[in-house]
């Protein structure tokens, strides 16, 4: 089996299209940009001010005044464009930017999503993750589907407080990919060794069980 | 009167209970020379509106450290560890705006509006003690604007009037604080003749520009 970050990231990339303006938070959903297709053209939009992220510098070729909004040294890409953090929500808010991707604490079957805080334990503030769910077209969660200790993390209900109301589009996980309906969430692909008992077991929330289910390719 | 001053002449202006606005992204965008002279300066019960409170030994999060912080208005305060361990002892008040608020709020109060209206922080913990309006079906939050009583601005170019220019992810914050405070001090890598600036390419006017430093 895939290293299961890389079985995540590697099907959130499928999801672009060409001509995508796209966000990608911090941490695993970074990885996404290792295997944008190669023939499509997707600018990726840093919140801390520009559009065209590029590959990180060579050692030693880093720029002081070029990071991404976590911090870390990158290159701006020809056709880039820098602006101000209201431009850059303005963006984002707006309704500019046709995909997000983040991680999650929690999500649930109302499509909620908490992914910024754990009272008492984890406090680090919400940065842009609210403005970017509320404002992309499309939220996708990636996530391992369950927490350290087991747990599932895709719920009947959010128990965290949460990031915003009803936002969620799609949750890829190194078992599936569900998409969230009105009706609920929809269990589209399933990864390769992966029964719908096992995953649905592994998730507090009912699953819709379509007649065909798709394989999530490695 | 030359805007150009010395470090110390603009250190002179920061005193106790001042609401400071300071430009940034996890320090990047940082006037680090003014930073070290606010905290040299002692003053103290300050309230400090920036992006984050970045790095114990960098940026805004140095006032933090150094205690003269009372309250920040910031979006993320993951990346320094005495924000948390201030906030639980109660020895800073921390307010967490979704960053996306943070800079409009500083836009409205620089751009003479009364507030906004923003789907963000909408069914949240942000919601709490706001004004929810319904519009067409849709739920906003009131948020209302910010202002300072000085912004501490870094430009890349600065001509010798104050109009700025920046480069790459170093803006953020720092136009719309220029806007929003009632005094501006610009700490800049390199201070320009005029006419040196292409006028199509200044971000920030000079006309809201106080005083330049040396970087």
């Amino acid at each position: 089996m895939a290293d299961t970050r890389e079985r995540i990231v590697k099907r959130v990339a499928k999801f672009f299209k060409d001509g995508d303006l796209v966000n990608l938070g911090i941490g695993m959903p970074t990885m996404v940009a290792n295997f944008i297709p190669p023939e499509i053209n997707v600018m990726l939009q840093s919140e801390n001010g520009f559009i065209g992220i590029g590959p990180s510098p060579e050692p030693g070729m880093e720029d002081k005044d070029t990071v991404n909004a976590g911090g870390a040294f990158v290159t701006i890409l020809p056709g880039g464009a820098c602006f101000d953090s209201a431009m850059s929500f303005a963006l984002i808010r707006g309704g500019h930017v046709d995909a997000t991707v983040l991680g999650a604490l929690e999500v649930d079957e109302k499509g909620n999503l908490a992914n910024w805080i754990v009272p008492g334990k984890m406090v680090p503030g919400m940065g842009g993750a609210m403005d970017l769910v509320v404002g992309a077209k499309q939220v996708i969660i990636a996530m391992e589907h369950n927490n350290k200790n087991g747990a599932p993390k895709i719920l009947k209900n959010c128990t965290l407080p949460l990031t915003a109301l009803g936002v969620v589009k799609w949750i890829v996980t190194e078992l599936g990919v569900m998409e969230m309906t009105c009706d609920g969430i929809v269990l589209r692909e399933l990864a390769p060794g992966v029964t719908v008992e096992e995953i649905q077991s592994k998730t507090e929330a009912t699953l819709i069980i379509p007649d065909v289910i798709g394989t999530m390719e490695d | 009167m030359s805007k150009i001053k010395t470090l110390e002449e603009a250190y002179a202006q920061f005193k106790d209970n001042q609401v400071i606005a300071i430009g940034g992204f996890l320090a990047v965008g940082t006037p680090e020379a003014l930073v070290d002279g606010l905290v040299n300066s002692g003053v103290t019960n300050l309230t400090i509106i920036g992006n984050d409170t970045s790095y114990v030994d960098r940026g805004i999060g140095r006032l933090v450290v150094s205690g003269q912080a009372a309250k920040v208005i910031v979006s993320h305060i993951g990346t320094n560890k005495e924000t948390g361990r201030l906030m639980h002892t109660g020895e800073l008040q921390v307010e967490l705006v979704p960053q996306g608020t943070l800079a409009e709020r500083l836009r409205a109060g620089g751009a003479g509006l009364g507030g906004f209206l923003t789907p963000t922080g909408v069914g949240t913990i942000v919601e709490e003690g706001k004004q929810k309006i319904t519009l067409n079906g849709i739920d906003y939050l009131l948020e209302l604007p910010l202002k300072a009583d000085i912004a501490l601005l870094k430009a890349y170019k600065a001509d010798k009037l104050g109009n700025l220019v920046y480069r790459n992810a170093t803006r953020n914050f720092n136009p719309l604080m220029a806007l929003a405070a009632d005094f501006v001090i610009v700490e800049a890598e390199e201070i320009v003749e005029v006419g040196e600036l292409d006028p199509d390419a200044v971000v920030t006017p000079g006309a809201l520009v106080d005083m330049i430093v040396k970087a």
